[in-house]
């Protein structure tokens, strides 16, 4: 009897194991499902954009729309955008311009949150609300006075609006990330730092920065890629084509036709082309810095 | 954070008076607050001040601005027949696009912190949308929504439903542009900032909650939710100014349409500044609307007190 018991208590925990792989196999295996429907989903507009570079222009508004190019022209339509504009030129340009904004943008930005989140002072408040308020006036009626302004300072056709900005406060979504997530640091970390004799700067450098890692590298490639193909301001203070950034440069494809040049039709298919190209670096970058934004940070005990 | 953090501050102070601790403290915030007030007076200011003196005058850009007081805001509220009614659409928008945008951004940073095989290209394929070129989107979802042959009314019809016409039809443009933005912004920005926020969650926590027998949703509610709180707030906060300020979505998929049904008020600004050149009227406009945008953010940070949670908050 006492066999027995010890069996069905065995054959009932045998039992209660496989349904809970089985369960957690389930699991995973709906999980996959999740991830892989909704990457398909996400990835098509991209991939039909891939596809459509490689159309000629009238199957391009075919309706409803081809999947694959009826006479394929990839290379054609590659080669005809590097032959019709300088885009090894503007891609240097946008390079430079973005990592010198960026770099300016990361350690100002990194700083300027450390204040907000850590000390106090009259005005703090006051100030932030500032910070936030510059996101929220629309662009469109500040952009002539700023105009005025780098025309005065004698910057305009020059990188400087671009770049030196961006060292003076690193811009208000950057400060109001980095200050989100410096706040939850725990204080007991700076103030064991400091009985220990560190300077604040050395409680930026040494444990606020290492701990916002993945904070940084996210804002890193957020900054990049908004850089990357920032539009308006180089629309506005960059006059000679030969100093164009990408994003602008492509305007001459939409715009080409209306300027009489020797694109006198539309010109779309160049256009996805050239986007994809421009896409490009910031894929490569995405794919890459993606494994910092989840780098978890061993803080057993101190954290919660 | 204005509330709270006043208060505590103005209570602490009163704790330790103005020691030369405090004052140090005090010194060394205004340094290392110091590059953001040289770039704000250098840059910044000047252009904002300048576009609030504009919003009183009449000012077309080729001549000098004359100073007309408060003529133009008086006749955006009482003769635009276009101006409150576009501040109501895209607030209709911003209701419809939000919360949706909000919880399966954060779900899919969630689904994108499990340990799956080949991480790294789940959550470039998830992104992809938001590096997808404007131009081509744009005329894929013109594809995909068009009432007759689109995609999406496609599959309506196979389960019985008769779609409606979309970015063609008054009633459901603005949702329609709901569901384009919810498809772009989904894997974009925000869940990225919601997948760095999740590294902030104590994996201690998580198998504390486990061993305790909390199921997935208690796990999620009780210990992952308010570890992620301060990025919540930060999305909540920069996705309502965001989608209050839409204006490339509208511009380039229906610009404005139908019959001004996505007139939204960044369009409505654009057009006066550089279509009719009517500078300081578009700068009234641009300032009543910040000002709502204003009231709006100072009252999220006045409740967020009440539910946003920093692990290192002075209590």
């Amino acid at each position: 009897m006492m066999v027995e018991r010890a069996m069905a208590g065995q054959v009932v925990s045998v039992k209660r194991t496989t349904s809970a792989r089985a369960s957690y196999a389930g699991r995973w295996a709906l999980l996959y499902l999740i991830v892989v429907v909704g990457s398909v989903v996400s990835m098509f507009p991209f991939a039909w954009t891939f596809l459509s570079s490689g159309k000629e222009i009238s199957e391009l508004y075919r309706m409803p729309p081809t999947l694959w190019p009826a006479t394929p022209r990839f290379v054609e339509n590659y080669q005809e955008v590097w032959r019709l504009v300088p885009f090894g030129r503007w891609l240097v340009n946008t390079a430079e311009v973005t990592v010198l904004g960026l770099i300016g943008a990361v350690a100002s930005s990194t700083v300027v949150a450390y204040s907000f989140a850590r000390f106090r002072y009259p005005g703090r408040e006051l100030f932030f609300f500032v910070t936030l308020s510059t996101l929220m006036l629309p662009v469109e009626v500040t952009l002539i006075p700023q105009y005025l302004l780098f025309k005065n300072l004698g910057w305009l056709d020059t990188y400087y609006p671009l770049v030196v900005p961006s060292f003076f406060g690193g811009g208000a979504f950057n400060i109001f990330l980095m200050r989100q997530f410096i706040m939850t640091i725990p204080l007991d970390l700076d103030e064991a730092a400091k009985i220990d004799g560190a300077s604040s700067f050395r409680v930026l450098w040494q444990i606020i920065t290492p701990l916002c890692k993945p904070a940084i590298a996210t804002m890193a490639t957020l900054g990049f890629i908004g850089g990357w193909n920032s539009f308006l301001g180089p629309l506005i203070f960059l006059n000679s084509p030969e100093k164009f950034l990408v994003a602008v440069g492509l305007r001459y494809f939409n715009v080409g036709a209306a300027q009489g040049s020797a694109a006198a039709r539309p010109q779309d298919h160049l256009l996805m082309a050239a986007s994809l190209m421009i896409a490009l670096p910031c894929l490569i970058l995405f794919f890459v810095a993606q494994k910092y934004f989840v780098q978890g940070i061993v803080m057993s005990g101190i954290k919660g | 954070m204005a509330d709270r953090l006043s208060s505590a501050s103005a209570r602490a102070a009163r704790r330790e008076g103005s020691s030369p601790m405090r004052r140090r403290e005090a010194l060394e915030g205004y340094l290392y607050l110091a590059p953001w007030i040289v770039g704000f007076v250098a840059f910044v200011g000047g252009p904002i001040l300048a576009s609030a003196y504009l919003s009183f005058t009449k000012y077309n850009v080729m001549r000098p601005p004359q100073f007309n007081g408060f003529q133009n805001y008086v006749y955006a509220l009482a003769k635009d027949d276009l101006f409150i009614p576009s501040i109501i659409r895209t607030f209709y928008f911003a209701i419809l696009s939000i919360p949706p945008a909000m919880v399966l951004s954060l779900l899919v940073a969630i689904l994108l912190n499990q340990k799956f095989v080949v991480n790294t290209l789940w959550r470039t394929m998830f992104f992809l949308p938001t590096l997808t070129p404007v131009v081509a989107a744009a005329i894929l979802w013109r594809w995909m929504l068009n009432p007759d042959v689109g995609l999406v009314n496609f599959l309506l019809a196979q389960v019985g439903i008769k779609g409606p016409g979309w970015l063609s039809s008054i009633e459901w443009a603005i949702p329609a542009l709901a569901l384009v933005s919810l498809w772009v912004s989904v894997g974009g920005t925000r869940m990225i900032i919601f997948l760095a926020g999740l590294q902030d969650v104590p994996q201690e926590l998580v198998e504390a909650a486990e061993i305790d027998g909390a199921g997935i949703w208690a796990k999620f509610w009780n210990v992952t939710l308010p570890m992620v709180t301060p990025t919540v707030f930060f999305n909540l906060v920069l996705g309502i100014i965001f989608a209050l300020r839409t204006f490339d979505l509208a511009f380039v998929s229906t610009q404005g349409g139908p019959a001004r049904a996505t007139w939204f008020i960044s369009l409505h600004i654009y057009q006066n500044a550089f279509v009719s050149f009517d500078m300081g009227y578009a700068s009234a406009l641009a300032w009543m609307f910040f000002l709502i945008l204003f009231a709006l953010t100072y009252l999220q940070f006045r409740l967020s007190g009440s539910w946003v949670y920093y692990a290192g908050e002075r209590r």
